[in-house]
């Protein structure tokens, strides 16, 4: 085989170990590059079925702690050279794991790949042929669905303007290669280095917003929102585990939004707590409700909050209007105290209901199986205009690096044919990231744009 | 008693080659010089080799191709070296990749030249006759061929390379009527035949610009445009070409030009119709050109000499398919034409031709064994590219009459291999021509290394005789001793060899640097270190040109080299020619459908094929080690 290849291994979300597996010939020397033996003993050195433990690092900065399983050909699953990284379980932290991993060297694994290497491998008997070759469609096929969902997204836009751009400038440069006797106007090195920076500047964008983690983050865009003082913020607060809010009894307490990250299941959150929904004559605090409002109609999931221990009042009746729009879990906070609330009707108006007492902190659990169930079944907005896995991310480094080639190429004054090379392998990573796969894109785009020929 | 019946058989050949144009006569000469028994049949001899459109052989990427075909022994470099007029290599400063030989040859020589070639030919039997009819034999080993005169050959392989003849119907505004190039008769019968056999065949259109008489041009204001000094062969073998002949004119179109074809557009075959063949994009006629490009306010064109013993000029950028007078009208609002005088009028000809996705890579048809295709046959356009498919089906044919193995030309060897994979993958919906931009080992496929790539293979083929492969180790040896001299001479840092840094405007030296180091450098080159260089030997120009350009692109050189082995590793992997892909299960329809239809040779080629996806390719993958186990 010729590449080593990375996945995930376990079920992506808050588990108590997560497995990364690496399989091809380089697994051990990529594992190298990213653990640190607690002896200082190389995993290259290490025998079949051991075991080592020390740190996941990735450019010097500690990830997390780790246990490495050495597995040698042909002993192993796959039939190569596999090494299995286990380290602390959620999502934030394997990614974490499998992007040094692929920063060193791997790419990520297709669908169904550790299998089919296993089958060709010989480590699958024959019968299973059949299996294999299901899971590899199975799986496609859903990966199919997924790059379908990012046709009309943000990110789709900003690539194929780039692309745009790419493409208009190679088949310039091809017109002008291929028609050398046409009057064709010289190729400006000054277009190109434009065209080029710009390309540079979105996709490194798309990289960064990545690489900080947003991407990770970003999961559902999630507004708490309720009267004043009906809990919010001890929700939000509870559920991040430390005090972003302030929480006192005085109504009005929160005036801006506060945000914050949780992983509920495996549902990433980005959490806003809203100033509580009230007309307010406090001019500050007024600029806070707007905005809440405004965020609400935004909004990917809204959590709506009701006292349990309090009559309906017209903002709350102003916050289930609202909330018809949205996505929504009602939760009914302060269960420990004397029931006041209209519950029927809460449930009449909302499909998901949660029963919490988010002081004494029951509520964790309740909450995640109805975003967990959310998640599964209704249409949330799924965030847009970024990167949402490790193979986009690779398509889009791999084009950042292709245009930064064309670019220094440029740059060294060596011929345009040369940065062509660069240029166009730019632009397959791109179409390759968008699921098209015309090699005939360039030449098309000649005769669309140039008047060439005898 | 019916005409039918006084048939004759008039001989029995190895290989026959219907045609006898750039195609044919390669096909042929290759069949011939491997030792088969060759015919090929052309319906008017003095039609050999003709030049129908532009007096010049070359051109971007089809320079490349010229050049393939000398290095694997072919006939084409050589016969345009021996008929140049002017040879220019275009794009320079371009880049070494997109470097590309063009020469203006003399038309009417060029096509002697070819004929008395065959004719010269042992094995090799040139014939006038149109063949109108082709049937498999009943035992299916090899075809018979019929001809208007009632002759039958029997040919264990054919090679059907018709060009332009094939159904040929000519254009000219509201005039049409049916015809081949340059007034010979079309081929009428033929097509019909073919269809019965079972060839899926279609209509293209390409076209050709009027002749205009040279003394009726007035040259006084236009742009000359000369050959270079020294000019460079296209050939290996062709030691120097001497001076250039002649001199190339610029004219351009202007506002009255345009005027004249938006009043009369209506009467332009395409434009009112008429004509159903699809033409190339790369090749539009004037009129196309106004219509599609409506802002642009002139149009260059080329004025070039037909030859040394006539009086035509060519008028390159000004094929047409409107009515004469219109032709006149429109060429005489042009600088330099104002009183031209029209020798032949441009057309526009439709033409039958073959899908190329029934073939395989070797140009053999998938269904039809020992039947072969090439040039504009197959959906191409142009002569070079022509002459590379006939190599190729020649060899091929002969290679396979002889029980040998086949030879595939690979994307990554060679713009034929480029040229021949992309009509066998993808098809052609338009005449397939080839451009720089068409392969993406461009800067690995350089004109100027030719020989490198493919000479070895001629040799094995047996088209390249021992002499010139001795030759050809010679001239590598020299170039690797070359090499090992720049890595190992040391330039000290004087003034002389940093006066010349300064000059081209890169940093100074200070220490002692390889020579090599010295050349990577984008500004500097092996003429300008000629003063510092003083143990430099005298080698052939090219040798320098391959070092350098491998010495200065070597980066993307290497990464383009790790492409082509990946390529090759996928390529590899043989998938068959008689399975039907509907019985994989895990295919996607399309992938089957594709599949199917293109039956392609491996996985390397499958992986090209619009509408297989990756997840299809493991699922073929997986087939295949499927089978290897259940064989075993």
């Amino acid at each position: 085989m010729d590449t080593t290849i990375a996945a995930i291994c376990t079920a992506q979300g808050e588990g108590g170990i997560g497995v990364i597996r690496i399989s091809g010939d380089d697994s051990l020397r990529i594992a190298d590059k990213v653990f640190k033996n607690i002896n200082n003993k190389k995993v290259a050195d290490m025998k079949g079925y051991t075991a080592a433990f020390g740190k996941v690092c990735n450019n010097g900065e500690e990830i997390d702690e780790a246990v490495v399983l050495v597995y040698r050909a042909p002993h192993s699953y796959t039939g190569e050279n596999v090494v299995e990284i286990s380290c602390h379980g959620g999502i934030f932290i394997t990614k974490q794991v499998l992007r040094a991993v692929l920063d060193n060297g791997a790419v990520p694994a297709q669908a169904g790949e550790f299998t089919k290497r296993a089958f060709l491998n010989g480590k699958i008997d024959l019968t299973e042929a059949e299996s294999v070759i299901d899971i590899i469609s199975a799986k496609s096929r859903s990966a199919a669905r997924a790059a379908l969902c990012v046709k009309d997204g943000a990110l789709r836009r900003k690539i194929d303007k780039i692309k745009e751009e790419l493409l208009s400038q190679a088949a310039h440069l091809s017109a002008w290669a291929d028609y050398p006797e046409e009057d064709i106007a010289e190729v400006s090195d000054d277009e190109l280095f434009k065209t080029f920076n710009n390309a540079i500047k979105i996709l490194q964008g798309l990289l960064d917003t990545y690489d900080s983690g947003q991407a990770v983050k970003q999961g559902i865009d999630t507004v708490i929102a309720g009267r004043p003082n009906v809990g919010k913020s001890t929700l939000m607060n509870l559920l991040t585990g430390c005090e972003k809010s302030i929480v006192t009894d005085i109504p009005g307490t929160t005036r801006d939004i506060v945000e914050d990250t949780v992983v509920l299941g495996d549902v990433i959150l980005r959490l806003s707590d809203t100033a509580g929904l009230r007309d307010t004559e406090d001019r500050v605090e007024q600029i806070g409700v707007d905005r809440a409002k405004k965020r609400l109609e935004q909004c990917g999931l809204l959590l709506a909050v009701f006292d349990n221990n309090q009559i309906l009042n017209d903002d709350d009746y102003e916050l289930i209007k609202n909330a018809k729009n949205a996505t929504t879990i009602a939760i009914i906070n302060k269960i420990d105290l004397e029931q006041k609330l209209d519950t029927d009707f809460i449930n009449d108006n909302f499909e998901n209901v949660v029963y919490i007492s988010a002081k004494s902190g029951e509520c964790r659990e309740e909450l995640t199986k109805a975003v967990e169930k959310i998640a599964g079944t209704a249409n949330l907005n799924p965030s847009e205009g970024i990167l949402s896995n490790e193979r986009q991310r690779l398509a889009v480094a791999n084009a950042l690096s292709s245009v930064m080639e064309a670019k220094s190429t440029l740059d060294a004054g060596l011929t345009y044919d040369a940065v062509t090379v660069s240029l166009e392998d730019a632009i397959s990573n791109l179409l390759e990231l968008t699921g098209e796969s015309t090699s005939d894109e360039v030449i098309d785009r000649v005769f669309h744009n140039f008047c060439v020929g005898k | 008693m019916k005409i039918e019946e006084k048939k004759y058989l008039a001989g029995v050949y190895d290989v026959a080659v219907i045609g006898a144009g750039h195609a044919g006569i390669e096909a042929a000469l290759a069949a011939a010089r491997l030792g088969c028994k060759t015919a090929i049949f052309t319906i008017n001899m003095d039609a050999v080799g003709n030049c129908p459109c532009n007096p010049s052989i070359g051109g971007t990427a089809k320079g490349h191709l010229v050049r393939e075909i000398d290095a694997l022994g072919g006939e084409m470099g050589k016969t345009a070296d021996e008929c140049f007029l002017q040879s220019r290599m275009l794009n320079r400063g371009k880049g070494p990749a997109v470097h590309s030989l063009r020469a203006q040859i003399d038309r009417r020589k060029y096509s002697d030249v070819m004929k008395h070639k065959l004719e010269l030919q042992k094995n090799l039997e040139l014939r006038q006759a149109e063949i109108t009819d082709i049937k498999m034999l009943d035992n299916g080993e090899g075809y018979e061929l019929t001809t208007r005169m009632l002759a039958v050959f029997k040919c264990k392989s054919v090679i059907v390379a018709t060009g332009t003849y094939l159904g040929g119907r000519i254009f000219v505004g509201e005039v049409s009527y049916e015809s081949g190039p340059d007034g010979i008769f079309p081929a009428t019968f033929l097509g019909k035949s073919l269809k019965e056999l079972g060839l899926p065949l279609r209509r293209f259109k390409t076209g050709t610009p009027a002749r205009i008489l040279k003394s009726s041009i007035d040259f006084t204001d236009l742009e000359v445009q000369k050959g270079d000094t020294p000019p460079q062969p296209f050939s290996y073998e062709t030691e120097s070409l001497g001076d250039n002949k002649v001199d190339c004119h610029i004219s351009w179109t202007n506002d009255n030009t345009k005027q004249v074809i938006l009043e009369n557009i209506h009467r332009s075959p395409l434009y009112a119709g008429k004509i159903e063949g699809v033409g190339p994009r790369y090749c539009p006629s004037f009129e196309d050109k106004i219509m599609r490009f409506k802002d642009k306010k002139r149009h260059q064109l080329f004025i070039e000499p037909c030859g040394l013993n006539t009086e035509e000029m060519y008028l390159q950028g000004m094929s047409s398919s409107l009515p004469e007078e219109v032709q006149l009208k429109f060429y005489r609002t042009i600088k330099g034409l104002e009183n031209c005088v029209m020798m032949r009028p441009a057309y526009a000809i439709e033409y039958d031709c073959v899908d190329p996705l029934a073939m395989n890579a070797t140009l053999e048809f998938k269904d039809f064994p020992n039947l072969y295709g090439a040039g504009q046959f197959n959906g191409s356009s142009g002569y070079e590219e022509a002459a590379a498919q006939g190599l190729v089906a020649g060899i091929n044919a002969a290679l396979k009459v002889q029980g040998r193995e086949q030879v595939v030309f690979t994307r990554a060897n060679s713009y034929i291999g480029t040229l021949i994979d992309d009509l066998v993958t993808k098809g052609a919906n338009e005449p397939y021509r080839m451009m720089t931009s068409r392969s993406e080992y461009r800067l690995v496929l350089r004109q100027d290394n030719a020989d490198e790539r493919l000479t070895t293979l001629g040799y094995e083929i047996g088209l390249i005789s021992e002499e010139r492969y001795q030759k050809y180790l010679d001239k590598q040896q020299l170039k690797q001793q070359e090499i090992k001299r720049l890595k190992d001479t040391v330039i000290s840092p004087t003034d002389e060899v940093n006066k010349i840094l300064v000059s081209r405007e890169t940093s100074e030296i200070t220490t002692g640097v390889r020579l090599i180091d010295l050349l990577k450098r984008p500004q500097l080159d092996y003429e300008c270190l000629k003063p510092v260089d003083t143990t430099r030997p005298s080698l052939d120009a090219n040798i320098f040109e391959q070092v350098e350009v491998e010495i200065k692109y070597e980066g993307y050189i290497q990464k383009q080299l790790r492409q082509v082995e990946q390529m090759k590793k996928l390529e590899n992997k043989i998938l068959p020619s008689d399975f039907d892909y509907t019985n994989i299960k895990g295919l996607r329809l399309e992938a089957q459908e594709k599949l199917n239809k293109i039956k392609p040779l491996n996985i390397g080629q499958a992986s090209r094929i619009s509408g297989v996806s990756p997840a299809d390719i493991s699922v073929l993958l997986i087939w295949i080690a499927q089978n290897r186990q259940e064989k075993q």
